[in-house]
C-alpha cells in the first residue's frame, strides 16, 4: 500500500508531488479560501486565509506548509471559521465598502468569501470608507481604499513581469502599494499589461473602464461605427455568459451589431496584412544583414517595456504597426468619404492596448486618435449583460465586406508563437499541409515562457525565440549579452500570449491554455492558411495601400 | 520618471558606495548615502535601480519602511529629544514644545527653512539615567530644561 499519504479532515488523500497543502487541500476537493495564494507566483503567506489545525491543535498556513506523509490535519473546525471571520472582518473594517457601485461588484473575492462566511456586520469603525482613486493610468484604475494588502499585484508585476512599477510602501498601518515617490501609476514605468488587474482580488486594480463613454456614442445615425475583434477575445466570452462553447466570433459579431455597430471587422484579416508586412520587412534584413534580432512589434506593453529598458534595442523592433492600428488607419482610408462622422473601436483581450491608442503615432493631422476606443474583453461582456442580450440565444452572424476574409496565420495572432507560426508559413517555401504540420509539432507551439526554435532557409538556419510574459525578456536579453545570436523574437507581454491578456476575463492557467488550444483549432477550419492567399491582401496592395504602405502601416518608435 | 534633472548631481560618491557593498545590501547602501546627504536624495532612486537590478519602487519600499531613512533633507543640526518614558515623565515635552516654539517648527514640519536645524522625536535613547536627554548630530545632552536648551541652541547659532 502507498504509505505516502495523509488524513485531511478524516479522509486519507494521497500526496502525488503536491508542492504545498493548500494544493492537496483543493484536490482532496475542498475549496480553501485565500487571497493571496496564486500557484504561478511565491508564496507569500499574508491573508492567513488558508489556516488548517494540526491533531495538536496547532496553526499552520496550507500555502506555506509541504505535505507530509502521516500529517493530520482539518480545514473547518470552529476555531478556523472564528479565525478566519475574525481576518474577513477586520479587512471589511478597512475597506471602502461600496459594493453596489463597485466595478468588482458579484466578482469581487472580498465579497464572495464574506457572504460564504456570512459576515453580517463589521463591529469596528472603517478610516476607509470613501474611495482613493488613481486614474492616471490609461490602462488600469487603482483605488487605495479596496486594497487588502495581499501583495498579488506587487509580485505580479515584479516576478512575472519584471516591471517593478509598484510595491509596498511604508509601514504598519500605512503600508499600501505604491510607485516610488508615490507617485500615480500612470507617472510610473507602468508598461499598462494589466495582470495586476487579472489578479487582484478586490477592486483595488480594475480595467480603466472605457465602455460607458462608448455606449454615449452608439446608435447616434450621423456617426458610422466600426469594430473590430481581436483573434483572442473570440475564446475568452463563452464561460461568462455560462455558455459551452470555444469560439464565439459569430455570436460576437452578432451581439456588436445589436449593441449598435454598424460595421463588424475580425483584426485577424489586419493581422494577415501584420504577416505581409512583417516577412516583408524580415526578408528585406535578411538580405540587408539586419539589424538582428528582429523583435515582433504587435504587443504595446512590450513597446512600452521596451522604451523604458531596453532603449538602445528600439531599431531592431519590427516598423509594422500592431494588426489593431494597422486595421485603424485601413478602415480610417476606406470611410473617410463615407460622409458620416466615423467611430473606431476595438475589441481587444488587452488593457496596454488603450494606451498604445493613444499614442501620439497613432494620431492623425487633427490630434484625433485613428482608434476611438479599445474595449477590452471584459468590458465587451458587460456591454453584452447591460444591453440585454441573451448570448446564448444569438444567432452567430459573419463580419462584414469589405474586409471580411481572413486566414489561418491571423487567427493565431492571439497566442504565443502565433506570430512567428505565421512569419514562417510566410516565408518557408514549403506550402505542403506537411510541413505545417511539422511546424506546429517543432517547439514553435506550447506555453513556455521561452522557446528557441530553427529553421533551414535556402543555406542559412534562421534562431528563432518566442518569449511571453515579459519577465522572461530580461532572460533572453541576457542570452543576447552572452553572444546568442537571434534572427527573430516574438515578444508577448503577457504570459501564454494575448490569450491571457489583462483585458480578458480571469481565468486559470489550464483555461487559459485551453482558449490557445481553440484558436489553433480555429486555425485549422480555416480554408486558408497562408496569409499571401487572402484575397483581400491583393486588392489591398493594389488599392488603398498602392504607394502608401510605409505611411498606412508602419511607425518608427525610435525618438 | 525622476531622473529628468539629474545631470548636476555627482553620482562618484553612489558609486564609491556601491563598490564597498554587495548589490543586494540596499539597507547598508542606504545607510551610507544617508551618511553623506543626511537624507536620501531622490536622484539617486532611478540610479541605484539601475545598478543594482531592482526597481525604483522596490529600493522606495525599503527606504519607507525604516523610520531612520529621510526622504526629506534635513538640518545641519539634528535634534533629536528623548520622549522616552523616563525622559517624559522628568519633563521632556516643555524642552520640545520650547524648541519647535523658537526654530518654529511643528509636529509636520521638522526643519528649518534654511536647513540648519532638524527636530525630531525619539522614543528611548537607553540614557534614562539622564533624563531628559537630548542629542545634538549623535552627542549626547544630559538632564535638560527649556533654559538649558535656550542657551544649546545659542551656542549652535553661533557656532554656525
Amino acid at each position: 500500500m502507498n504509505s505516502n499519504f495523509m488524513i485531511i479532515d478524516g479522509t486519507p488523500i494521497a500526496i502525488e508531488g503536491e508542492k504545498n497543502l493548500l494544493e492537496l487541500i483543493r484536490k482532496a476537493g475542498i475549496d480553501l479560501p485565500t487571497f493571496c495564494y496564486y500557484s504561478e507566483l511565491s508564496v507569500y503567506g499574508a491573508c492567513r486565509m488558508c489556516m488548517v489545525e494540526n491533531k495538536w491543535g496547532g496553526m499552520e498556513a496550507a500555502c506555506s506548509t509541504p505535505p507530509r506523509a502521516g500529517m493530520e490535519i482539518k480545514t473547518n473546525t470552529p476555531r478556523l471559521r472564528k479565525y478566519r471571520k475574525m481576518i474577513l472582518e477586520l479587512l471589511l473594517s478597512n475597506h471602502c465598502r461600496d459594493c453596489t457601485t463597485c466595478d468588482k461588484n458579484g466578482t469581487c473575492k472580498l465579497q464572495e468569501l464574506a457572504a460564504r462566511f456570512d459576515i453580517h456586520r463589521v463591529r469596528f469603525n472603517n478610516p476607509k470608507s470613501e474611495p482613493d482613486i488613481d486614474d492616471s493610468s490609461l490602462s488600469i484604475t487603482r483605488d487605495a481604499n479596496k486594497c487588502i494588502l495581499c501583495g498579488d499585484c506587487v509580485r505580479m508585476c515584479n516576478e512575472v513581469q519584471n516591471v517593478g512599477a509598484i510595491d509596498f510602501a511604508f509601514r504598519g498601518s500605512k503600508m499600501k502599494v505604491a510607485c516610488a515617490f508615490d507617485k500615480p501609476i500612470g507617472e510610473s514605468n507602468c508598461v499598462g499589461c494589466g495582470q495586476c488587474a487579472a489578479v487582484c482580488p478586490t477592486a483595488a486594480i480594475v480595467i480603466k473602464d472605457d465602455a460607458h463613454k462608448l455606449w454615449n456614442e452608439l446608435n447616434d445615425p450621423d456617426t458610422l461605427a466600426i469594430a473590430q475583434v481581436a483573434p483572442a477575445v473570440r475564446v475568452a466570452v463563452a464561460k461568462e455568459f455560462g455558455y459551452k462553447g470555444e469560439n464565439v466570433m459569430g455570436k460576437i459579431t452578432a451581439a456588436l451589431r445589436r449593441i449598435g455597430f454598424d460595421l463588424v471587422f475580425d483584426t485577424s484579416t489586419a493581422a494577415d496584412l501584420t504577416v505581409m508586412e512583417e516577412s516583408n520587412e524580415f526578408i528585406e534584413r535578411l538580405e540587408k544583414g539586419g539589424p538582428f534580432p528582429m523583435f515582433t512589434s504587435c504587443c504595446p506593453a512590450w513597446i512600452k517595456y521596451a522604451e523604458n529598458e531596453y532603449p538602445d534595442y528600439l531599431p531592431n523592433i519590427s516598423s509594422c504597426r500592431s494588426p489593431m492600428q494597422m486595421f485603424a488607419s485601413v478602415i480610417a482610408e476606406q470611410y473617410k468619404d463615407c460622409g458620416k462622422r466615423l467611430l473606431s473601436a476595438a475589441v481587444m483581450p488587452c488593457t496596454a492596448k488603450k494606451m498604445e491608442a493613444a499614442r501620439d503615432e497613432f494620431k492623425d493631422e487633427n490630434g484625433k486618435p485613428y482608434v476611438d476606443y479599445v474595449i477590452t474583453t471584459q468590458e465587451l461582456v458587460k456591454m453584452i449583460k447591460q444591453a440585454g442580450i441573451v448570448f446564448a440565444d444569438l444567432e452567430p452572424e459573419a463580419v462584414d465586406l469589405p474586409f471580411g476574409t481572413m486566414t489561418g496565420s491571423g487567427v493565431i495572432f492571439g497566442v504565443t508563437g502565433g506570430v512567428t507560426e505565421a512569419v514562417i508559413r510566410r516565408v518557408s517555401p514549403d506550402k505542403s499541409l506537411a510541413s505545417l504540420r511539422n511546424l506546429a509539432f517543432e517547439g514553435v507551439r506550447g506555453f513556455d515562457g521561452i522557446k528557441e526554435y530553427e529553421i533551414l532557409a535556402d543555406d542559412t538556419t534562421l534562431k528563432i525565440c518566442v518569449v511571453n510574459g515579459l519577465g522572461n525578456v530580461a532572460k533572453v536579453m541576457e542570452r543576447i549579452k552572452n553572444g546568442e545570436k537571434y534572427h527573430l523574437i516574438e515578444v508577448m507581454a503577457c504570459p501564454n500570449g494575448c490569450i491571457g491578456g489583462g483585458g480578458q476575463p480571469i481565468a486559470t492557467a489550464t483555461e487559459k491554455h485551453k482558449r490557445g488550444d481553440n484558436l489553433y483549432a480555429a486555425d485549422k477550419l480555416c480554408t486558408l492558411k497562408f496569409s499571401e492567399e487572402n484575397p483581400l491582401m491583393k486588392e489591398l496592395y493594389e488599392g488603398i495601400l498602392k504607394g502608401r504602405t510605409h505611411e498606412l502601416l508602419h511607425v518608427n518608435y525610435v525618438k | 520618471m525622476s531622473n529628468e534633472k539629474n545631470t548636476d548631481f555627482d553620482f562618484s560618491k553612489i558609486d564609491e558606495i556601491l563598490e564597498r557593498h554587495e548589490p543586494t545590501a540596499v539597507i547598508a547602501i542606504l545607510q551610507d548615502i544617508q551618511e553623506i546627504y543626511r537624507y536620501l536624495p531622490p536622484q539617486i532612486f532611478p540610479y541605484l535601480a539601475k545598478k543594482l537590478n531592482t526597481s525604483e519602487a522596490r529600493i522606495y519600499s525599503v527606504a519607507t519602511f525604516y523610520e531612520n531613512f529621510s526622504l526629506e533633507p534635513k538640518g545641519k543640526y539634528v535634534i533629536k529629544v528623548c520622549d522616552g518614558t523616563a525622559c517624559h515623565v522628568r519633563k521632556s515635552i516643555p524642552i520640545l514644545t520650547y524648541l519647535r516654539d523658537e526654530l518654529g517648527l511643528n509636529e509636520s514640519k521638522h526643519t528649518t527653512d534654511d536647513l540648519t536645524f532638524t527636530l525630531e522625536t525619539v522614543s528611548c535613547l537607553g540614557a534614562c539615567g539622564l533624563a531628559p536627554v537630548l542629542t545634538v548630530n549623535d552627542v549626547v545632552h544630559p538632564e535638560m530644561t527649556p533654559d538649558k536648551a535656550a542657551a544649546l541652541l545659542k551656542e549652535l547659532k553661533e557656532e554656525k
